[in-house]
């Protein structure tokens, strides 16, 4: 059973539709990348996998034990963050509240799992750090780490390396793919960046208001869009 | 200095807005710090016009001015949040617009009636003998109540404010949170203005998450720091009204300038060291 699957997905802003006859799956320990030019409906989409926005005609199901409250969503960067007074231990201790329901406290287990997933991806040292004093690739690090606590098998990214520099994008790619290959949690990028999309994902989606193209990387670099969007630079023969 | 003090304690109107004020103090530094935080700052301002508003239409046809005030209030603060949410009009705009509506309203009935009198000199500044025995048991109900509700969802409230969205997508019910704070800071408002004036209450909204925020670095010691202080600055400040008889709203927003400085001051002696 798939972890995500989507049927015949349209959705739309006030009469507008946005994403229409969308199809695809996303199965365990997949990596799957959204790509598309601006306003294709990219993070429409996200919205509606999140349970943000109503899909309009047929229907997202979640399965193999993921609920829709337990994607772990790495946000674009926003804007009142930027001051914000939180210390990472406390950003990072915030993903674990959909495991709390009613319950208004922390337990023991809630922060064992904080500090593991800080520990992971290498931020424990600054976990009495000021969030708004992080470096950019830090604070993505930490919201990832968020992110981690709050799900167990899928990691949703919206454009997680815009913003970054070179280096930091180059480590935080690598990040996901350890993620990914070493504990099977399902990855969901959405990225502008075609190129670094196609050398990690397993599977692609090519978003223009429907799905231009839904298959395996491998598929994607001999299809006919898959070539033209790559610029004809990857043939096939590159792996 | 402490026959002063007992002094001040021996009548009872002091007692009453010395209890009233800290409770409310307490109360609106607790919301202040999301409501800030979210850049919701001019929220307050534009309650506080609605309730003076509220407050006017309400001693002008004999009712209980509370009981009229508070569901007016409420009612705004309630469509302040939509209008922020989606609307043509901003929310900036909104607020300015809704605030200085309902202080022409205010106005208008007041001149109408009872003339511009003192009455209307206490409304916009305050008044410390303002305060009566119903509104001590109801700004204690209050302030309970925002206490356990603050202690209850603290680490909801941290989400949202934090990263809505995130805290949307991991089930946190976002509306019903923000819904929560402005109908507290809306009770909490109008149990102040009378005594902090419609025009200076919100300070005590923004004042001391602002002052907290210039030498704490983390949400929790934020959140504690910003309670601490807007009580100690509101009995600062009403002891020195007693003192000198200075209008007690003024003084509390002076002895909250006062705060503010001091920790900038600590916050940047900290940040070159």
């Amino acid at each position: 059973m798939p972890l995500i699957k989507c049927e015949h997905v349209s959705i739309g802003y006030e009469g507008q539709t946005v994403v229409k006859d969308l199809n695809f799956t996303i199965e365990k320990g997949d990596y799957l990348c959204i790509v598309g030019e601006n306003g294709s409906g990219k993070s429409t989409l996200v919205k509606s996998l999140l349970g943000l926005k109503n899909v309009e005609e047929g229907r997202i199901t979640f399965g193999d034990g993921l609920r829709q409250n337990e994607i772990g969503y790495l946000p674009q960067q926003n804007d009142t963050q930027k001051d914000f007074p939180a210390s990472v231990y406390e950003v990072v201790l915030s993903g674990r509240l959909n495991s709390r329901g009613f319950s208004p406290f922390y337990t023991a287990e809630d922060k064992k799992e904080a500090k593991e997933k800080m520990k992971l991806l290498g931020i424990q040292d600054l976990e009495r750090q000021c969030f708004r004093d992080l470096s950019g690739g830090q604070k993505q690090r930490a919201l990832l780490a968020r992110a981690l606590c709050a799900t167990k098998s899928l990691l949703l990214l919206d454009e997680p390396v815009s913003g970054l520099d070179p280096i930091m994008t180059g480590e935080f790619y690598q990040l996901i793919r350890k993620i990914n290959r070493d504990s099977g949690i399902a990855v969901v990028m959405v990225s502008h960046d075609i190129e670094s999309a196609v050398e990690d994902a397993t599977h692609i989606l090519h978003l223009q208001e429907t799905a231009l193209f839904f298959g395996t990387t491998e598929d994607y670099r001999k299809s006919r869009i898959g070539r033209k969007f790559l610029g004809g630079v990857h043939d096939g023969n590159d792996l | 200095m402490m026959e002063t003090i007992f002094e001040m304690f021996s009548y009872p109107f002091m007692v009453r807005a010395f209890t009233v004020g800290a409770l409310v103090a307490l109360c609106s530094a607790l919301l202040g710090v999301s409501l800030v935080l979210k850049r919701y700052s001019m929220i307050g301002d534009g309650l506080s016009h609605v309730g003076f508003g509220a407050l006017a239409i309400a001693a002008s046809l004999n009712m209980a001015p509370l009981a009229a005030a508070i569901p007016v209030v409420i009612a705004a603060a309630v469509l302040l949040l939509r209008i922020k949410g989606s609307s043509r009009i901003k929310g900036d705009a909104a607020i300015a617009l809704i605030s200085t509506s309902s202080l022409a309203v205010g106005v208008m009935v007041i001149s109408m009636t009872t003339g511009m009198n003192t009455d209307v000199y206490n409304y916009m500044f305050g008044s410390i003998l303002a305060m009566s025995e119903e509104d001590v048991i109801l700004s204690v109900v209050m302030a309970v109540i925002v206490l356990i509700l603050f202690i209850f969802f603290y680490h909801k409230i941290f989400a949202i404010t934090f990263d809505e969205t995130f805290a949307q997508a991991t089930g946190v019910k976002a509306d019903l949170y923000n819904t929560l704070i402005a109908v507290l800071t809306a009770v909490t408002i109008v149990l102040g203005m009378r005594m902090m004036g419609a025009l200076l209450i919100s300070s005590l909204i923004i004042f001391p998450a602002l002052t907290s925020m210039r030498v704490c670095r983390t949400f929790k010691s934020v959140t504690i720091n910003s309670a601490v202080i807007s009580v100690v600055c509101l009995a600062a400040g009403i002891t020195v009204s007693y003192v000198w008889a200075t209008p007690a709203g003024a003084s509390v927003v002076m002895a909250n300038i006062a705060a503010l400085l001091i920790y900038s001051l600590i916050g940047l002696v900290r940040n070159k060291g």
